[in-house]
């Protein structure tokens, strides 16, 4: 059984047909990567997903269980964290808190302080910046936190929207690093890409998405050689 | 390069100037002539329009480009161009006799205080602006001292004035405690020349020591002391707050209990309303919802016509049905507004408010509410049966001591303690801000506290975070409600009657804008805020009149001058000083994006 499965789902916005059937499946363990252009509807999938949008049709199932008549908050405890597109750092929360907010519903404050310590490993800019507002960071620096707050909620799952978006190509090496090293240490990574080229090396799957469709599906290394995808996503011709 | 200097000199003088002529036009000057602030010297409408051209001096000698030498000049020449808007007015009321039926505020008074009561007009005018003028080379002058002595004098000028301006009140409290020969000698119809002198220079000399030598000390005794003594100087500090407030309304009086009441009245809705506002970001314009609610309610259980219950409910009882009410009120109306947000949520809330009172005003609800003639005969709230049996000896015990300083707490009568008197009902009042304040503080610091937080940040992002956002937001608007209903409850029983019209809409604004003066989500602000807002206008009756004017300037001055609120809580003061942040550790790595 996968971890995620999701099943012909159609989402909309209003009248918009924005995911005409999308299916995928992410096993325990993997990285797999939803690559696709502006607008092909990555981002209605993660938010169908993680509850925010209620597909018309289709279902999502999480360990087995259909996960589509929870509110968004309620995954959170089942083990699906989420980092959404653009960030979404509090603001004017400083880093510390940010990730303090990440582990809210648990309990273990020793467990929480230990994997906030943990984060600031894994970024030591983090960790010098402990009491900055985040809105004050930049964005790499923000992408950071992001990324390590949507951890401190202990998922099984995590769901990754477009975390190279705006950022320095030192930047986007020092994010997909980090990527692989979390998925070595044991999680499953749902990595939804507009840099086709950077999220295939990472990946071990991958779908392409248009248009709402999913119009391929493959090893991540024959997607890298199919020159539809060199094409269109990797600038090769 | 000379011309600008003299170009920037005018348009802050033409400004100012406007100001003053708006002030003379609206007029607060008048208003303001009636009180005065030293004895048969000056009133508080003189030192308005006279802070006009000392503030244009000031302005005018502090920018960059006015050399040292040429200050005076600067000084005198923006003071006499901010009297000219003012002298134009004067000019026109010459040739334009009618004047008054466009501009009812120009009137004769007006006009024979800004030309000193000279015959002609013009002749008065020219010696405004002389005057305005050499006010404006003191302004210029002024910004030549150092800072400490600027602050301190500053500071003393605010304290006069004040004194002054409550003279009428200070006399009052301090009638029982003085000789009327010390009191004459201190106040006259303001304060007397003498003490204002005194006054004056001691402040000055005081706040300049304070700020050479005291506050240094002070901060250096403060940093030495260790955990446990500063927590004993808090205790010792609360306890001494207590014990004033205690005794507060036998050194008030009945008078200035009242004005103390309304502001608790609005503390405490001030506090209600900052759940939803100051920490969960949700902006409610229809908080005098939860207060009508209570109010009503209040009456129809406890009161003795006809719209009563045939069994009135006990006081007490009723007091905390209607805190439940209002919880009630704040779910019930919390659910339709769920979805919206910002905007939106403050307009559908805004029309809840209007609802309720057209609502208690209307035919339909004529049989129970008492339509526009509203509910009479609510009784006051009392202590009674066992309960003053026990609280009464001791508070004669405690009034007989305090008796011999003439100081006294609340007393009994016949056995019961009724809090029907402005010096009782504070009392009342008192009791249940301290509770909401507790409380208050409670939720700040607690789990539904961070989800709030978390809301009030960003909403989308918070229920990734595992938030429930929806229970989040209900629950703060029933807290919210809650102080509103109890507010209400006691506003009834206080006032002994209610009216639909008792419930505008200008209560959910009032409480709005005390708790954005006072600082968002802070507890203090708040206290100060209503202090400010409520306090303020109902301690001045001139000031009363333009209240809605200064409750704009002052919204508008605090989004300028001081966007964090008169005492903004710590989270607030951190978000709006972001500017003064170290910057941060050299950046590795590319620096960002
Ligand atoms: N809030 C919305 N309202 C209406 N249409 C939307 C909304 N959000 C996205 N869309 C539309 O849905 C489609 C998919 O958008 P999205 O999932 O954001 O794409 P991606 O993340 O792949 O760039 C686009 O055509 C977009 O215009
Ligand atoms: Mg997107």
């Amino acid at each position: 059984m996968a971890l995620l499965e999701v099943n012909d789902i159609h989402s909309y916005y209003g009248n918009i047909h924005a995911l005409k059937g999308v299916a995928l499946t992410v096993e325990e363990g993997e990285i797999v990567t939803l690559i696709g252009g502006n607008g092909a509807g990555k981002t209605t999938t993660l938010r169908t997903i993680s509850g925010l949008i209620r597909p018309r049709q289709g279902n999502v199932k999480f360990q087995g269980e259909d996960i589509i008549k929870y509110a968004p908050h309620a995954l959170v405890p089942k083990g699906v964290s989420m980092v959404p597109e653009g960030r979404g750092v509090f603001a004017k929360l400083t880093v510390e808190e940010n990730l303090e907010m990440g582990a809210f519903h648990r309990n273990d404050r020793a467990g929480i302080k230990e994997d906030i310590e943990k984060s600031y490993e894994m970024f030591p800019r983090l960790g010098e910046r402990k009491t900055q507002l985040a809105g004050t960071m930049s964005g790499g620096e923000q992408q950071m936190l992001a990324v390590t707050r949507a951890l401190m909620s202990k998922p099984k799952l995590l769901l990754m929207d477009e975390p190279s978006m705006g950022l320095a190509p030192v930047l986007v090496d020092l994010i997909f690093d980090a990527i692989i090293e979390i998925n070595k240490q044991g999680m499953t990574i749902l990595l939804v890409e507009q840099n086709a080229h950077m999220a295939l090396q990472v990946a071990n799957r991958g779908y392409v998405l248009q248009t709402g469709e999913i119009v391929l599906s493959d090893d991540a290394k024959v997607l890298q050689n199919d020159p539809t995808v060199q094409k269109a996503y990797l600038g090769i011709d | 390069m000379k011309e600008n200097v003299f170009k920037g000199t005018a348009r802050i003088a033409l400004i100012i100037g406007g100001v003053a002529l708006a002030l003379g036009m609206i007029g607060v000057i008048e208003a303001f002539n009636e009180r005065d602030i030293v004895s048969d010297v000056i009133t508080l409408g003189q030192v308005v329009l006279y802070a006009c051209p000392l503030i244009a001096g000031y302005f005018v000698a502090k920018r960059e480009d006015v050399g040292r030498s040429m200050v005076p000049v600067h000084g005198l020449l923006g003071g006499a161009i901010a009297a000219v808007p003012t002298f134009a007015l004067l000019y026109i009321t010459t040739i334009w006799e009618t004047i008054r039926d466009s501009f009812i505020n120009v009137s004769p008074t007006l006009i024979e205080a800004l030309s000193f009561g000279n015959e002609s007009v013009l002749a008065g005018g020219m010696r405004l602006v002389l005057i305005f003028a050499v006010l404006g080379l003191v302004g210029a002058l002024f910004s030549l001292l150092g800072t400490k002595l600027r602050a301190a004098f500053l500071q003393a000028v605010a304290w006069v004035v004040g004194i002054g301006v409550m003279s009428e009140i200070l006399v009052n409290i301090l009638r029982p405690r003085l000789t009327s020969a010390n009191l004459k000698a201190l106040f006259g119809s303001g304060l007397n020349q003498t003490p204002f002198i005194f006054l004056l220079v001691g402040i000055t000399v005081l706040s300049l020591a304070w700020q050479m030598v005291g506050k240094d000390r002070y901060q250096a005794r403060q940093a030495s002391m260790n955990a446990e003594q500063k927590k004993r100087s808090s205790i010792i500090r609360n306890v001494l707050i207590f014990c004033i407030l205690m005794i507060l309304p036998s050194v008030l009086g009945v008078y200035l209990s009242e004005i103390f009441n309304n502001v608790a009245l609005y503390i405490l809705m001030g506090l209600g309303l900052n759940i939803a506002v100051g920490l969960a970001g949700l902006l409610d314009l229809g908080y005098v919802t939860n207060f009508a609610i209570g109010a009503y309610l209040m009456a129809i259980m406890t009161s003795g016509s006809e719209y009563g219950l045939t069994t009135p409910v006990p006081f007490w009882i009723a007091l905390i049905i209607c805190t439940l009410a209002g919880m009630a009120a704040g779910f019930t109306f919390a659910l339709p507004v769920l979805k919206m947000r910002g905007d939106y949520l403050a307009i559908a809330t805004l029309g809840f408010g209007e609802i309720i009172r057209i609502l208690a005003k209307s035919d339909a609800m004529k049989g129970t509410l008492g339509g526009a003639q509203g509910i009479l005969q609510v009784p006051a709230a009392k202590i009674s049966g066992v309960a003053a049996s026990i609280f009464v000896p001791i508070l004669d015990f405690i009034n007989g001591i305090l008796g011999r300083w003439d100081l006294g707490i609340i007393g009994s009568k016949g056995g019961e303690i009724i809090f029907d008197k402005p010096p009782q009902l504070y009392y009342l009042l008192l009791a249940c801000c301290l509770l909401m304040l507790i409380i208050s503080n409670r939720l700040n610091n607690s789990r539904v506290g961070r989800r709030w937080m978390a809301i009030r940040e960003d909403e989308d992002v918070a229920a990734a975070m595992g938030i429930n956002t929806t229970s989040a937001k209900v629950i703060a608007f029933t807290l919210s409600a809650a102080s509103g209903g109890l507010a209400g409850a006691i506003f009834a029983a206080k006032l002994g009657s209610i009216f639909p019209h008792s419930f505008q809409l200008l209560i959910s604004v009032n409480v709005l804008s005390l708790i954005i003066v006072g600082g968002l989500g802070s507890l203090p602000g708040i206290v100060l805020g209503a202090f400010a807002l409520i306090g303020i206008p109902e301690l001045l009756r001139e000031f009363a009149e333009f209240r809605l004017l200064m409750y704009g300037i002052a919204l508008m001055a605090m989004m300028l001058l001081r966007p964090e609120g008169l005492w903004p809580s710590e989270a607030r003061k951190r978000e709006l000083s972001r500017d003064d942040d170290p910057p941060p550790i050299a950046a590795s790595a590319g620096a960002g994006d």
